[in-house]
């Protein structure tokens, strides 16, 4: 069992956990990330890392309680245990001297996007931070993106990224980025990756596909970058924005939603 | 052996074979002569003394029976079970020359399973001050490797990186086939002997092989297995209702999918499911589609039915069941709907050739044969190689083109001094038996390492 030591609301269906998890407190990077099981039943949910504290031996997530699975995690309280914690899983995200970066991040990985952040600082490098969400109270972590950053931006959006785009690309004209790094719904990363092709600029962004096992044994992961099958947990998450086939991942990601909005009904009724 | 009936056993996952009876148990043992220099032994990979414990069931001693199987066998209900005996110890039993040799699997299966549901104590554990071993990954070799090492006096930790120990008999090998309490009372049996099981432990990831030595472990065993899926690399395979057939077998098997939604993994299995393989993997999944409500399963297969990789009985099985088989076809790509699910898929009719390198004879598409298929799930079920995590972060660690670990076949030592490793991730996809061979042959050179390490620092 693996203890949560901290938990927080975040607007509007975003949970914060700290869970105890020595192993994975020592070793974990930004771009990784771990496989929760919450009981006997669970799915193995995978969660991007967002933290680590190992002076504390905790590790922090934030998930986003989208159906059965999640919303079984987020009920847990501080003290529950949870059933499997396994990680790090994943490359991590080379952090050494670019120069001049950009991070975008949209939606629940606003904590994914603020750990890299601070570790690209470390390393010497200017960071200007983009956070987007659906609304203004949906946005957080807004004053340490701040204080953590040397520029800073918060935008309210959706998903199509209408005014973020706008942001990006005026951030993109006016600095000479050697590097963007994003995280957040599919079509935020699109648009953002297909702004730094459209201008030369490498970027990275981060696929989280349907997953089962996470160490390449299952090919659920599987993604299309530069015309070639990869496995996002073992050659991924992190890929370059400007080879990945986003329209079969977006498919892909809808491969179980019939059977989620069942889960998802029963487990509202309390019937599972 | 009785067995469920087909009607009734292809619409749930209760296993298939239901055992012996003690009476046929009895009567099966008595036809075993007991041979001095027992020819069926020199057939089993890792020694099962044959004659010694077959005795032991004709005497009724049952529990003793299956101690002395555990003797050089960790896992006898799992053997008894999965092992292809008739390529093994019963095809070398004197008696097959002329007509049936004596079931020693199925009397394997009988002792393993009166002493476990005897209740019997397993040994008392080992703790004499040896050695200690980190064990990577807990399917058969693993365990073998962990189990001999603690018989022998050493600490055996075993990383593990699912949720589960037990490897492919945990993920992999239907419910129907190999129960899951099954393997995990004899994973229990490994653990008394006081076997440290680590779960979500991906070594590589949470911890490198370079680590575990500096953390103070003597040796280091990689059997870490196959589990890589392959894929045909036909236009359509990524789309929604095309699963590898480990995908489509952990979901069922590890994650209980056939119970969702009161298990939380989902599956999909439509009207006309088509595994594409011949071999046990193919048949498994065949079969698990089948009880999962597919109405149509075909196995579709590049060459012909003399050429089956799969266990004779385990085709039969499928068969009977229903699932059909269609020989000298392949895919050539899947077609879907718009919202980018399967629903049809191109094949090819087959040729049969000369014999390639395997001694098969090598299939070739026949212009013009193009056939249209409606399917809404597909399995792959063509072959995995090893799992790549390990090889991709142990510096020095020397692997083929194939991904498999390069050891001294003897010894199981690879290219870094003090690691060693065995099974499915050295030999390609084997067999629970010959992981288990391996496992064994690693623990007797881990233990002389250690002994010579013992007494050249002394
Ligand atoms: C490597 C990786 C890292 C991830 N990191 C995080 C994270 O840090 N925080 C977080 O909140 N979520 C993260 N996710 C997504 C998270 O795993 C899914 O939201 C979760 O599995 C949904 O489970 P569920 O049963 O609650 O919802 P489901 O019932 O499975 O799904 C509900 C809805 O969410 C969509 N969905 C399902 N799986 C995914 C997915 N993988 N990505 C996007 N949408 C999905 C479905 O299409 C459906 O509309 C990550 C996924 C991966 C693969
Ligand atoms: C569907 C199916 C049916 C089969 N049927 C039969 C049969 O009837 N009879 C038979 O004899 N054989 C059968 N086999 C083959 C047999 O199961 C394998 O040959 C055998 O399990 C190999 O054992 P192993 O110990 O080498 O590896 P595995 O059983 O594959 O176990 C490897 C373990 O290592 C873990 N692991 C991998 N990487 C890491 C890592 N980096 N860190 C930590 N852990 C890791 C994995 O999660 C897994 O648990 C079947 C195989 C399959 C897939
Ligand atoms: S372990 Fe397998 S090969 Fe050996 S005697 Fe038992 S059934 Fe036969
Ligand atoms: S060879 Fe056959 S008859 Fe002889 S001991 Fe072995 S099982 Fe018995
Ligand atoms: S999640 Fe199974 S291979 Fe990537």
């Amino acid at each position: 069992m693996y203890q949560v030591t901290e938990k927080r609301d975040v607007p509007p269906n975003i949970k914060m956990f700290k869970v105890r998890a020595p192993a994975v407190s020592r070793k974990a990077a930004p771009g990784q990330f771990v496989i929760v099981r919450t009981d006997e039943r669970g799915e193995r949910i995978p969660i991007t890392i967002a933290g680590a504290e190992p002076e504390e031996d905790t590790v922090t997530v934030y998930f986003a309680e989208v159906g059965a699975s999640t919303r079984d995690l987020g009920r847990l309280g501080e003290g529950d245990g949870i059933l499997n914690f396994s990680g790090p899983l994943g490359n991590a995200i080379p952090v050494k001297g670019y120069g001049e970066v950009l991070c975008v991040a949209g939606g629940v990985f606003q904590g994914v996007n603020l750990y890299l952040a601070k570790a690209l600082r470390g390393e010497g490098n200017r960071v200007t931070c983009v956070q987007v969400a659906k609304g203004m109270d949906h946005l957080f972590l807004v004053d340490e993106a701040r204080e953590a950053c040397d520029e800073s931006y918060a935008v309210v959006d959706d998903d199509e990224g209408g005014g973020l785009k706008g942001l990006v690309a005026r951030l993109l004209d006016e600095k000479k980025m050697s590097r963007v790094f994003t995280f957040g719904p599919v079509p935020m990363q699109r648009a953002v990756a297909e702004l730094a092709s459209a201008r030369g600029v490498p970027s990275s962004v981060n696929l989280y596909p349907v997953m089962v096992d996470g160490t390449g044994m299952c090919g659920a992961c599987r993604v299309t970058v530069g015309g070639a099958t990869r496995f996002a947990c073992i050659d991924g998450p992190e890929f370059d924005g400007a080879s990945v086939d986003f329209d079969e991942l977006t498919s892909r990601l809808r491969y179980y939603t019939p059977q989620e909005k069942i889960a998802m009904v029963l487990n509202e009724r309390g019937v599972i | 052996m009785p067995k469920q009936a087909p009607e009734e056993r292809k619409s749930n996952f209760d296993e298939v074979a239901l055992g012996y009876s003690e009476e046929q148990a009895l009567a099966e043992a008595s036809r075993c002569l007991g041979c001095k220099n027992p020819r069926c032994v020199k057939g089993c990979p890792v020694g099962v003394d044959i004659p010694g414990f077959i005795g032991l069931v004709k005497e009724r001693r049952y529990v003793e029976a299956a101690r002395r199987i555990k003797e050089t066998n960790s896992l006898p209900a799992v053997c008894g079970r999965v092992c292809p005996q008739e390529s093994q110890c019963q095809m070398s039993c004197v008696l097959g020359v002329k007509g049936q040799p004596v079931a020693i699997g199925r009397l394997e299966r009988y002792a393993a399973d009166y002493e476990r549901s005897s209740g019997a104590q397993g040994p008392a554990r080992t703790t004499r001050g040896g050695g200690r071993v980190a064990v990577v990954g807990s399917g058969p070799s693993g365990l073998t490797v962990a189990a001999e090492l603690q018989k022998k006096g050493h600490q055996a930790d075993v990383y593990e990186s699912l949720h589960a120990a037990g490897g492919v008999l945990m993920y992999g090998i239907p419910e129907f086939r190999l129960p899951k309490d099954i393997v995990q009372a004899e994973i229990e049996y490994v653990k008394g002997l006081g076997v440290n099981l680590h779960l979500d432990s991906t070594v590589g990831r949470l911890l490198t092989v370079g680590e575990l030595l500096r953390a103070g472990y003597d040796a280091v065993f990689i059997g870490s297995g196959a589990g890589l899926p392959h894929f045909l690399r036909v236009p359509g395979e990524n789309l929604k209702g095309v699963y590898s057939a480990n995908e489509f077998l952990i979901r069922t098997n590890l994650m209980k999918a056939y119970r969702f939604p009161e298990y939380r993994t989902p599956i999909t299995v439509g009207r006309s499911v088509a595994v594409i393989g011949g071999g046990n993997v193919a048949m498994d999944s065949a079969r698990c589609a089948l009880r999962l409500g597919g109405e149509k399963v075909y196995i579709v297969y590049r060459r012909g039915k003399g050429e089956l990789p799969a266990r004779l009985e385990e085709a039969e099985n499928a068969e009977e069941e229903g699932v059909e088989f269609m020989y000298q076809t392949n895919p050539v790509r899947f077609i879907g709907d718009d919202r980018g699910y399967v629903t049809r898929m191109e094949c090819v009719r087959m040729e049969l050739g000369e014999p390639d390198a395997s001694g098969r004879r090598s299939p070739s598409p026949i212009k013009g044969s193009e056939f249209l298929l409606d399917v809404d799930t597909v399995i792959v079920a063509i072959g995995q190689s090893p799992n790549p995590i390990i090889q991709q972060t142990t510096d020095g660690l020397e692997a083929t083109r194939w991904g498999t670990i390069v050891v001294d076949e003897e010894t199981m030592a690879t290219s870094i001094s003090g690691v060693y490793a065995g099974g499915d991730v050295v030999s390609g996809a084997a067999t629970v038996i010959s992981a288990m061979g391996a496992g064994k042959a690693a623990a007797a050179s881990i233990h002389n390492y250690i002994e010579k390490r013992g007494q050249s620092a002394t």
